[in-house]
């Protein structure tokens, strides 16, 4: 599914790096917990947290990672956006929580196979 | 690649530096990219570098990360000055942290740091003096038949 695809369907709030959304998602990953993401998530994953400072830009650029999602509605940092904007990463908020978002992409993915 | 030469090159790292880190490591990948090493050890490299860069930032005063290429494999050589590791068989066991409070709630400390390095590196050497500072020697080896 394209990034754009998925941010339309979710009403997703897109912050950052709107160049990318022609980008294909590949799967998702769901962690609070940098290492974690570091370790298991996969090159094409959109990633789903409650973390809002700089380093989830390094971890999305450095795993090639379709995206970042910040749920319930939090912001980034400023710096945050500006290292987004800087090292291309898009970044999209949401109201929704964890739970909804993951469940949503989910099930959009599913039917999509 | 010249296949007689080694590429080499450093970053500085400063303790504390939270805003700034993963500079080093996102700088290092784009290197590796232009060079045209694989994919795959990018990609583990990428993690090395990064969770090696945190673990200064957030335990040292200051370090260094250098980092060496030969045709057949990439080095990381990670140095700081900071508070040492007590008992390295417990900094490498899963789950064990010694970062603080706030580190946990920035999402590190989870205790995966050397665990992550120690899985996408070939061979990985700690070298630590409580009170003086740690050095993480990492190698990938870039041939797979190796």
């Amino acid at each position: 599914m394209k990034l754009g695809d998925l941010a339309g369907k979710l009403s997703l709030k897109i912050l950052s790096y709107k160049e990318d959304l022609e980008s294909e998602v590949s799967g998702g990953y769901v962690s609070d917990m940098l290492s974690d993401v570091l370790a298991n998530s996969r090159a094409g994953d959109i990633w789903i947290t409650f973390q809002t400072h700089t380093n989830i830009v390094a971890v999305a650029n450095l795993k090639n990672l379709a995206g970042v999602i910040l749920v319930n509605n939090r912001q980034p940092d400023e710096e945050t956006l500006r290292k987004a904007a800087t090292e291309k990463v898009t970044l999209m908020t949401t109201h929704m929580s964890t739970f909804e978002t993951a469940g949503r992409i989910y099930q959009l993915m599913e039917e999509k196979d | 690649m010249d296949f007689n030469k080694t590429t080499e090159g450093s970053f500085q790292l400063i303790g504390g530096e939270f805003t700034n880190a993963g500079e080093a490591s996102i700088e290092l990948k784009r290197k590796l990219t232009d060079l045209g090493l694989a994919q795959d050890i990018i990609k583990r490299a990428a993690v090395v570098a990064f969770e090696a860069e945190m673990n200064v930032i957030i335990h040292a005063a200051a370090g260094w990360l250098r980092y060496y290429i030969t045709p057949d494999r990439l080095k990381l050589v990670i140095t700081d000055m900071g508070p040492g590791i007590k008992d390295i068989d417990m900094a490498m066991k899963e789950g064990y942290s010694t970062a603080p409070d706030w580190i946990k709630e920035m999402g590190w400390g989870a205790g995966m740091g050397l665990p992550n390095i120690n899985k996408n590196s070939d061979r990985m050497k700690i070298d630590s003096v409580v009170g003086e500072g740690t050095t993480v020697e990492i190698i990938i080896n870039l041939n797979k038949e190796e």
